[in-house]
């Protein structure tokens, strides 16, 4: 089969049962995306199917020879960041990094839902969505980050989205001096 | 124990046997210690390019899916494995009833955990493990092997075995300690306070599942395992094999979320290593999430006899902190409930036990400030009760009961900020705006209350080597078995290392996780940045003095800055003073520092929180801590280590409960639908703020570890705000809305 990820078509012969998740990381080498449940309970799994996020976890590979994947390597490379994944570094919304990966390609598939007006149960108006630090963490409540980077995370889409740049760790600095 | 395998040669080695006024992390120039620089490990994380164990790429790996056990205790009798064998795909079913190894191993232990899994010890234990060509197929194999067990009647009823408890024997404090006379102080005190407390058995839930891939290479194995403190490790899994230590490698380059349970070997990394040595090629095993919960460890529950005695003053006159905990028949590790009461507050009479109940339910062991992390809610709690009793503000009585000296042992503390933290947190929340009569502030359905609890946590110091070398191009490289499990050890290294030998963080290669560089304590229990940092401040310490006697210099005329060495008025750059390279090993040991004053680091939390007086939900609002712990290596990394604390602290307060059916010891709750570790919407910004510190009694870095104070003392805040918010005083954690109903105000 032929499946079309991060713009590269790559040719993989899988199980009917494999997930898409599987399909990356033990038959293409891309471990970007993780597996912390296998459930679609976590979300460390996210990639962009379609435009969408989803739990790829959750989903057979079989299903998506027609999809557009983006997994995280397709987002941005060391060196050539996306600017969710730099604003993630520079926030440390995150600290062992194992359900980075999909906390990033969730916060770019969000952003996008936002844009196209979808309201969520923090939503005050249902028919003009404003992205409040609530929103942000409504809709990132599918990502679990037991290192509880969420304050960090919440600070770094909100920077990307254009809406405040809050740096509480330079003023926790400062009171020591560093 | 580790002096074995530390070995000797040309090394600075320090035991701190005395204070170490001086750091030269205070006179180095470079300016990079502290500063909140982003993790040097981040775009790798970021990018999916981090490579956690399961992730290497290794040729002919053949896929095992583990099998636990369906019975709570018991034997088993045959595993019938020909009809999964003839599944296509399915290479073999492999056990081994003597070398499986039956319960996870505790960290820092350098023998075999108790190995041997015919004998079945709890719901769950890993008995076999399945060996296919695909996960799918052995996925599906594991799921169809019939298996045949003996039933024997189990212990799994906590309150129904209470009268089966032991005392346990020591370990990092006493199971019993007994001062004065706590039952004729409460008898005399005008103002007592008497309470049960009970917290539930809980999970670590890191976001990767425990993993191991085996490769044997003749009779030596390399395993790449998820785990926290591979020098011991290494050992366990020797140990457990049979085999030196020699011929086993542990490579940990990046471990996603430990908080105690993988500092000790589990069973995937058993099972893979004999299952590779049978097939003769290499193993992939990977816990399922359920495995994960059923078959590593857990956080004993535990219940809480808290005494205290207060004159009018406020003055504690006695404590007793009394606890039962649990753990499989055998194992004697216990929670150490009371190891912040042992030192927190005054009080000439005190009785902090710790008492054990043998159950058939998964080991117990260390999660993240084990002790602390539930101990504080007993203490904190029943200090916010004593509060009121008393008619004091929670933050008066604890000033009230701060001292100078270890109320133990007449010995001093090396250093403590705990009124500071307290007052400097109380102005910066607000505090003032609290009512000190409980349900009495309102916002429409909403009944809001805050509340107050001290942080403290232990200090230890473990046995850590690194080695430094700068190369020729003025490059450097820091290596050591230490790890980073999302602590930030990667980076506050390299910022040691940057500070003192003048090198831009950019240009030092970090190579951490791997046995085969020296040998290190690892992370746990929040000594890892301080011992590996100390280690790595040694060896630059030694390189330091090599650089001077390049420079024909005495040390302290010298000075390392952006790549130069500078001196008797001459700068060169560092790479022509190595030659062809200049490497020194650093190795830090515990000494009489430790038994000479007590070491801990200490803070205040305080909490906001909602409580809906309809349905009894508890949102919590704002949340602000202020930690003293020494020197803070790195803002950024320490402020977030406590952020991950204090969410740990709301999870325990108000959600996580891992429940154990009482028929057979199955959790009922093993999974992340389940087991409910907060989500984003369950943390509002919280707010961390250091107050600055030096500890030069606890290692040459001065810092403290950081890790697990954000937990301590996190739950019972957020606890006494729920009941300052609506007067309900829930004694039996975590605090679920069907507690607080009943006794919530009329509309």
């Amino acid at each position: 089969m032929k499946f079309n990820i991060n713009g590269k078509t790559h040719d993989a012969e899988v199980d009917v049962r494999t997930s898409l998740l599987d399909l990356c990381r033990e038959h293409l080498g891309l471990t970007g995306s993780k597996k912390g449940c296998d459930h679609g309970q976590c979300g460390a799994c996210t990639m962009l199917v379609d435009g969408r996020r989803i739990n790829s976890c959750l989903t057979l590979a079989v299903m998506h020879e027609d999809s557009e994947i983006v997994t995280i390597e397709g987002l941005g490379q060391v060196g050539d960041l996306h600017p969710m994944q730099d604003a993630f570094v520079r926030h440390d919304g995150y600290q062992c990094g194992y359900c980075t990966p999909g906390q990033i390609c969730s916060a770019v598939g969000m952003l996008g839902e936002v844009e196209k007006g979808w309201p969520s149960h923090a939503s005050a108006d249902l028919t003009a969505v404003e992205l409040s630090d609530a929103e942000i963490s409504e809709r990132m409540s599918g990502n679990l980050c037991r290192c509880a980077a969420y304050p960090n995370i919440v600070d770094a889409i909100r920077e990307v989205a254009g809406k405040g740049d809050r740096q509480p760790v330079l003023e926790a600095a400062r009171e020591i001096g560093a | 124990m580790l002096d074995a395998i530390f070995g000797q040669g040309d090394r600075n080695s320090l035991t701190m046997d005395k204070p170490h006024p001086d750091s030269l992390l205070d006179t180095s120039v470079q300016g990079v210690i502290s500063r909140p620089l982003d993790r040097v490990d981040g775009p790798f994380k970021v990018s999916g390019t981090a490579t956690y164990a399961a992730e290497y790429q290794i040729d002919n790996l053949a896929h095992g899916v583990l099998v636990g056990a369906k019975i709570g205790h018991g034997t088993v009798t045959a595993i019938d494995a020909s009809a999964v064998k003839a599944m296509p795909g399915v290479i073999d079913v492999i056990t081994d009833y003597d070398t499986f190894i039956r319960n996870p191993q505790q960290g820092g232990e350098t023998t075999a955990p108790t190995q041997g899994v015919k004998e079945v010890g709890y719901f769950g234990q890993i008995v076999a493990i399945v060996l296919a060509e695909s996960f799918e197929v052995a996925r599906d194999a594991a799921q169809r092997l019939h298996i045949e067990y003996d039933y024997a009647a189990g212990a799994y009823d906590f309150d129904a075995n209470r009268d089966q408890s032991e005392t346990p024997p020591a370990s990092q404090i006493p199971a019993h300690y007994t001062q004065g006379n706590v039952d004729k102080a409460m008898t005399q005190a005008p103002v007592t306070v008497e309470a049960t407390y009970v917290t539930p058995s809980q999970n670590s839930a890191a976001m990767e599942p425990h993993a191991s891939i085996a490769v044997w290479n003749d009779d030596a194995l390399t395993l790449y395992g998820s785990y926290q403190m591979p020098t011991s490790d290494a050992q366990q899994l020797a140990k457990s094999l049979g085999i030196s230590e020699k011929k086993v490698r542990i490579i940990a380059r990046y471990i996603g979320g430990g908080f105690g349970s993988k500092l000790g070997i589990a069973p995937e990394s058993v099972a893979a290593a004999i299952a590779a040595k049978r097939l003769g090629r290499p193993v992939k095993a990977v816990m399922a999430r359920t495995q994960v919960f059923d078959a590593t460890v857990r956080r004993s529950n535990t219940e809480q006899r808290l005494r205290l005695a207060a004159g009018k003053d406020g003055k504690l006159t006695a404590i007793g902190h009394d606890s039962l905990t649990s753990n499989l028949p055998g194992e004697d590790y216990f929670e150490p409930v009371g190891i912040g009461t042992h030192f927190l507050y005054r009080g000439e009479n005190r009785s902090i036990t710790h008492d054990m109940v043998p159950l058939n339910l998964l080991l117990s062991g260390s999660m993240r400030a084990p002790g602390e992390a539930v101990g504080m809610i007993g203490l904190e709690c029943a200090m916010d009760e004593l509060a009121e009793k008393l008619g004091f503000d929670p933050i008066d009585l604890r000033k009230a009961n701060d001292i100078d000296a270890d109320p133990e042992k007449d010995i001093p503390f090396s250093s403590r900020q705990l009124s500071r933290a307290l007052q400097v947190g109380a102005e910066k929340f607000g505090w003032d705006q609290r009512n000190p009569r409980p349900a009495q502030r309102r916002e429409g359905e909403w009944l809001i209350g805050m509340g107050v609890a001290s942080a403290a946590r232990s200090n230890m110091l473990q046995q850590s080597s690194a080695k430094v070398e700068i190369h020729a191009d003025g490059s450097a490289t820091v290596s050591s078995a230490m790890t980073d499990i999302g602590t930030g050890s990667y980076t506050i290294l390299a910022q040691i290392a940057g500070e003192i030998l003048g090198i831009p963080v950019e240009k030092i290669r970090m190579s951490l996780g791997d046995t085969n560089d020296p040998p290190a304590a690892g992370s746990g229990g929040s000594w890892g940045a301080t011992s590996a940092g100390s280690a790595v401040y040694l060896a630059c310490e030694l390189l330091r003095d090599k650089l001077a006697k390049a420079m024909d210099v005495d040390p302290g005329e010298l000075t390392l800055k952006d790549g130069q060495a500078i001196g008797a008025n001459r700068s060169v750059p560092l790479g022509e003073l190595v030659g062809q390279g200049m490497e020194a090993t650093g190795e830090i040991k515990p000494g009489k520092m430790e038994k000479a004053m007590t070491q801990a680091s200490y803070g205040a939390h305080f909490a906001e929180v909602a409580v809906n007086a309809v349905t009894g939900e508890v949102r919590v609002r704002r949340m602000l801590g202020v930690f003293a712990a020494g020197r803070v290596l790195n803002a950024k990394t320490a402020r977030s280590q406590c952020l991950g604390g204090m969410t740990f602290g709301i999870g325990a307060a108000l959600t996580e409960d891992l429940i154990h059916d009482q028929r057979n010891g199955k959790l009922v709750n093993r999974d992340l639908a389940e087991y409910h570790v907060p989500v984003n919407a369950d943390v509002p910004q919280l707010e961390v703020h250091f107050l600055d510190e030096r500890d030069i009694y606890a290692n040459p870095i001065h810092a403290k570890g950081i890790g697990e104070l954000g937990i301590s003392g996190a739950a019972p805040a957020v606890a006494n705000a729920v009941y300052n918010a609506c007067g309900v005083r829930v004694r039996e954690f975590p605090i679920t809305c069907d507690k607080l109903l009943d006794g919530l105000p009329a509309l």
